[in-house]
């Protein structure tokens, strides 16, 4: 497994990078992690003139409390994000989330930037930053910006980054006291990539669920929030009956995916198993 | 000093564990070149034309070779090992397996070009520039379904994709009338899945030609290199066997994939020669999943008739197994000799016929695979036996103890006598399974299991009682049965002048522990220390001959042989003993390293003996010098391990995810020589049985793509998939062989498999008899399973 012939750059800087990647008439990939580019190149499926590595600029390797946000380096590691302390205080379900990606070796190299810029459908962060109400910013030559998760996952394999732009960070809201969130997972055997991934934080005060958040990976070919299931528990009392009905309304009118592991039917089944146990755990 | 019966650590280990094993992808030799083969991604397709000029005027590379220079050199296909007749008699179909495809590919992998360039990556390059034009057929992957009137053809000249039909057993019709007779009969359909056998190294292959001595060598990954080089030389290149010399080196694991003879090894021996330069080609693991051959993929209908009290009064058995598309090495054995003559189980059964059909498919080939046949008899008769108890209200343990053969030592009292060819060497059935219900606590758990079901939990308890043949094989019975090879095995044992000891064996280490084990049994027959000897292996030009390690054969048959040298050994060192001590050889004793005058304290060590042959100035007149002696040893008979596996299982009624909760394994492999060994190989051997039962499978799509040719979507297990293992044992000796030894290398994974399956089918019962479990049993197929959907 020979990827074809590339130029490779490593960046120092965030700024280097962003140069590198402006280079004229050369089509340059970001590498950070790895851990689905690589495979890509070997199996030639992609074959970029170039690879920009970010994953060694110190200055996108972190996760430090901003005010009322946790912000998250690009290049931070699953592992990283596993060990938080800071996020497991708030928001447990990022480093939940990031201990069931793949192995270890995995978790050691790949990076959340890397992740959610592939936008792979059965990928776990997208989800999770989607119920996690987090931002994107990205950076390029031009400048700065930051989207909302909703506005960067675009669809199947598909983000709103733009050639010359690199996300530099992830910003996550602190929820509001009372607050839990969950990352519950049904993995493919062999790839542990999520079969179903759900996504769920709920605030409960006085035995009622406000700002109810549920998202799914895997189940469609992008990673989408299911409105259906938060109306039906939004406002609702925390209960195991409330968190059933909301759990059956899961992955309704979407177009599901279907493969040697989970056909169509036995999917959406386990998105409302998985929507039940998700919300069992943040309201039950 | 004893070493036998002791966890001796391993001496190999040290290398391995340090990175310093040396594995052919390791060894560089000077002006080596690298290959790419490029393969066919299509599974039927005629190759309408090759272009590959573009290719061959790339930077770098050195040669192209086509299946057209393959036929024009007039070069055979790879041959079949073993051939078996259709019932009529005639011979099997053998159609060619060319080295590389000229004209029609018949499956998805199969070999095109050779790209041979400076460096792989300009090989991989160059392998872009190459344009084939094909013409698509259509295919087909199931066995069953290619017997069918109108499918594909694989080959020209094996009609209805038939290579041969085969049976076994007592007359179809007594089989036929005692089931018919049955009080009930218990049916199976069932698909034993296709396996792929992932060693942790990939097959690799080093051509060298040295035209200054018109002598070649090939390096490869191969668990048997003196049938490697007989089978390349007699029947592929016609070349001379003594001017090829075949090493394989450290190798990473085989499970069989690497006791056939490849393509590629063919390959980079002939092109050596055409450019004059070494050849180094290594399997991607993308390759790997094509091309290595895979294992099991048996179609099955199989039934079993009872009597009222539970007796077995038939066994009737029709199974369709898929060769793929070509005959491996030992193909048409698997499913026959290694199969159906395991069919009598360790139970009593009076009428037993077994019928199967071997068929070309346009998939990669079938081969043995760790287990080889015994695990696809072991998994039809202990799939029936509990799916029986089930059905005829009885607990799944008692009726097999309604129907183990009764012991039998092989000694005192005669082998059995089975309905299918084998004649067991010794048995003790019961004891293996009531161990095994004292370690699972079987009365407990019944009751945790309906407290649990009162829960909605679903816990179940799945049984195998197995019997497998190692130690293959006797060779006159072997040949009879249609092998091309004999299957004895070969060993000298050369005591140098200083008394230190190199044993040579044709037995093969790729994972087994050989130089440990060998040691161990050489050390306490010599009475010396295990750090005074060394174990050979792997070189055609050190060993005399051997035919390598599968079939749990190596201890049994291999250091059986190596006990044969050292008994000349003690031989021959007696007289010269005799005559050193002034004794009559009758009136010495060997012990602790040292012959001694019975009686007296007159005695002479094993190291001066030795000197003593090299130097022989005071030497027995009319003997040899010289300390060194090689022997050939034939089985009498195979060998038959056999055990028991008990399996516990909690079924998630949400989704149908299995969770193993613990397995018990108590086998009877015979005496044991290096305990930690022998819990090792069980313990890798559980792994792949239960990867079987729950996570492995290899799956061809109707256009016969393989959907699981990477890591990603082949799920091996890891060990937080497996529970820890709670084993035990218990010993029968091997009454024909000198260690009275019988095999462990296959008992894990013949037994675990169906004991799981079991399991999940009992914890299922709160929604009937499900008889339809297919394997890998993955949630969605367990949850439909509950659901019948």
């Amino acid at each position: 497994m020979i990827p074809a012939n590339f130029e490779y750059y490593r960046a120092g800087s965030v700024d280097e990078a962003l140069s590198l990647l402006a280079q004229p008439d050369v089509y340059a990939k970001v590498l950070s992690g790895g851990h689905s580019l690589i495979p890509a190149l070997k199996l030639r499926l992609s074959q970029p003139g170039a690879l920009v590595d970010i994953a060694r600029i110190a200055e996108l390797r972190y996760i430090r409390q901003d005010g009322n946000w946790i912000t998250i380096g690009s290049t931070s590691t699953h592992k990283d994000i596993a060990n938080s302390a800071l996020l497991a205080q708030h928001i447990a379900m990022l480093p939940e989330a990031a201990d069931l990606i793949g192995d270890p070796q995995v978790r050691n190299v790949g990076t959340i930037g890397g992740s959610i810029a592939h936008a792979d459908p059965a990928a776990d962060w997208p989800g999770v930053l989607l119920a996690a109400d987090a931002e994107i910013v990205l950076r390029s030559q031009a400048g700065s910006r930051t989207l909302a998760a909703q506005d960067f996952f675009l669809g199947f394999y598909t983000t709103a980054l733009q050639e010359g732009e690199i996300v530099t960070e992830i910003r996550v809201p602190i929820p509001a006291a009372g607050t839990k969130s969950t990352y519950q997972k049904f993995m493919q055997p062999a790839s542990r990539f999520a079969i179903v991934g759900c996504a769920a934080v709920v605030q409960v005060s006085d035995g009622t669920c406000s700002n109810v958040r549920i998202a799914f990976n895997g189940v469609a070919d992008a990673c989408f929030r299911d409105g259906n299931v938060e109306k039906a528990l939004e406002g609702k009392a925390a209960t195991a009956e409330n968190i059933a009905a909301a759990a059956a309304q899961a992955a309704q009118g979407v177009s599901i995916l279907s493969d040697h592991y989970a056909a169509e039917d036995y999917r959406k089944h386990l998105a409302e198993v998985y929507a039940k146990r998700a919300l069992t755990v943040v309201a039950g | 000093m004893t070493y036998i019966g002791q966890s001796v650590k391993r001496v190999e280990d040290k290398r391995f564990t340090t990175g310093k094993g040396k594995y052919t992808d390791d060894i560089k030799l000077v002006g080596m070149t690298h290959a790419h083969i490029v393969r066919s991604p299509y599974a039927h397709a005629i190759i309408k034309s090759i272009d590959i000029d573009t290719a061959l005027a790339h930077p770098g590379v050195v040669a192209i070779f086509t299946g057209k220079d393959i036929a024009a050199a007039g070069i055979n296909g790879v041959p079949a090992g073993w051939q078996v007749n259709f019932k009529d008699g005639t011979t099997m179909k053998e159609p060619p397996h060319p080295l590389l495809v000229a004209d029609r590919v018949k499956h998805v992998g199969d070999g095109i070009a050779v790209i041979i360039a400076e460096d792989l990556a300009t090989a991989r390059d160059a392998a872009d520039l190459i344009e084939i034009d094909y013409e698509v057929l259509p295919c087909v992957t199931n066995p069953a379904e290619a017997v069918k009137a109108g499918a594909p053809q694989v080959h020209d000249n094996a009609p209805n994709n038939i290579c041969f039909d085969w049976e076994l057993g007592n007359p179809k019709a007594e089989v036929d009338a005692a089931i018919a007779a049955s009080h009930h009969v218990t049916r199976l359909d069932f698909v034993n899945q296709r396996m792929a056998p992932n060693a942790i190294e990939p097959r690799s292959a080093i051509g060298h030609y040295d035209d200054s001595k018109d002598k070649f060598t090939l390096y490869t990954t191969s668990q048997n290199p003196h049938l490697t080089r007989l089978l390349m030389c007699a029947f592929v290149l016609g070349i001379p066997e003594h001017k090829v010399q075949v090493i394989a080196p450290d190798v990473g694991g085989g499970f069989g994939s690497k006791i056939f003879h490849y393509i590629e090894e063919a390959l980079v021996i002939w092109a050596s020669k055409q450019i004059g330069r070494p050849i180094k080609w290594t399997s991607t693991r993308s390759e790997a999943f094509l091309t290595d051959a895979h294992g099991r993929d048996h179609v099955t209908t199989a039934e079993m008739g009872f009597d009222k009290e539970g007796k077995v009064t038939a066994l009737r058995v029709s199974t369709f197994a898929n060769l793929g598309a070509y005959i491996s090495t030992f193909a048409p054995a698997v499913p026959t000799y290694l199969h159906g003559t395991l069919l009598q189980g360790l139970y009593t059964t009076p009428k037993i016929h077994v019928d199967v059909t071997a068929v070309f498919t346009h998939t990669n080939a079938v081969d043995a695979y760790r287990g080889a046949g015994r695990p696809e008899a072991t998994y039809l008769l202990e799939r029936l036996m509990d799916t029986a108890a089930l059905e005829m209200g009885m607990d799944p343990a008692a009726l097999r103890f309604k129907n183990f053969i009764p012991a039998f030592d092989g000694v005192t009292q005669p082998g059995y006598q089975t309905q299918v060819a084998l004649q067991y060497d010794s048995g003790n059935y019961e004891p293996v399974l009531e161990r095994g219900l004292e370690m699972v606590g079987y009365e407990n758990f019944r009751k945790e299991q309906a407290e649990a079901r009162k829960n909605g939990k679903l816990l179940g308890i799945g049984f195998s009682t197995y019997v497998e043949a190692c130690g293959i094989a006797p060779s006159a019975v072997v040949g009879a049965l249609g092998a091309r090879a004999g299957l004895y095995e070969s060993a000298q044992v050369r005591v140098q002048p200083t008394g230190k000891v190199s044993v040579f064996t044709g037995s093969h280490s790729h994972g087994q522990g050989h130089e440990t084990t060998f040691a161990q049994v050489v050390a306490d027959r010599l009475g010396i220390a295990m750090e005074d000897i060394d174990i050979v292996h792997g070189d055609s030009d050190s060993v005399a001959f051997g035919m390598g390690t599968y079939g749990s054969r190596s201890l049994a048959v291999g250091g059986s042989a190596i006990v044969k040298s050292i008994d000349k050994v003690l031989e021959k060192g007696a007289k010269i003993a005799a005559h050193k001590l002034e004794a009559a050889e009758e009136d010495l004793e060997y012990a602790g390293g040292r012959w001694t005058v019975k009686g007296t304290d007159k005695s002479i060590g094993f190291g001066d003996i030795a000197l003593t042959a090299y130097v022989p100035h005071d030497y027995p007149a009319g003997l040899e010098p010289g300390l060194d002696f090689s022997s050939f040893y034939d089985p009498a008979n195979f060998t038959y391990p056999f055990g028991c596996h008990i399996a516990i299982v909690e079924v998630d009624s949400d989704t149908g995810k299995v969770t193993l909760k613990r397995f018990i394994a108590v086998d009877d492999v015979g005496n044991v020589i290096n305990p930690m060994i022998v819990d090792g190989q069980i313990h890798g051997g559980l792994a792949q049985g239960i990867g079987q039962a729950m996570l492995e499978g290899v799956a061809y799509d109707s256009e016969g793509q393989l959907m699981t040719g990477s890591f990603m979507d082949y799920a091996m297990p890891r060990a937080d998939d497996l529970p820890s293992f709670e084993i035990d044992r218990k010993v029968t000796p091997c009454p024909h062989n000198p260690l009275g030894v019988k095999g462990a290398g296959e008992a894990g994974c013949i037994g675990s498999t169906p004991a799981v399956v079991n399991a999940v089918m009992d914890a299922l019962t709160p929604f009937g008899i499900i008889k339809n479990l297919e394997m890998p049993m993955t949630p969605q197929r367990v949850w439909r399973a509950m659901h019948q959907k």
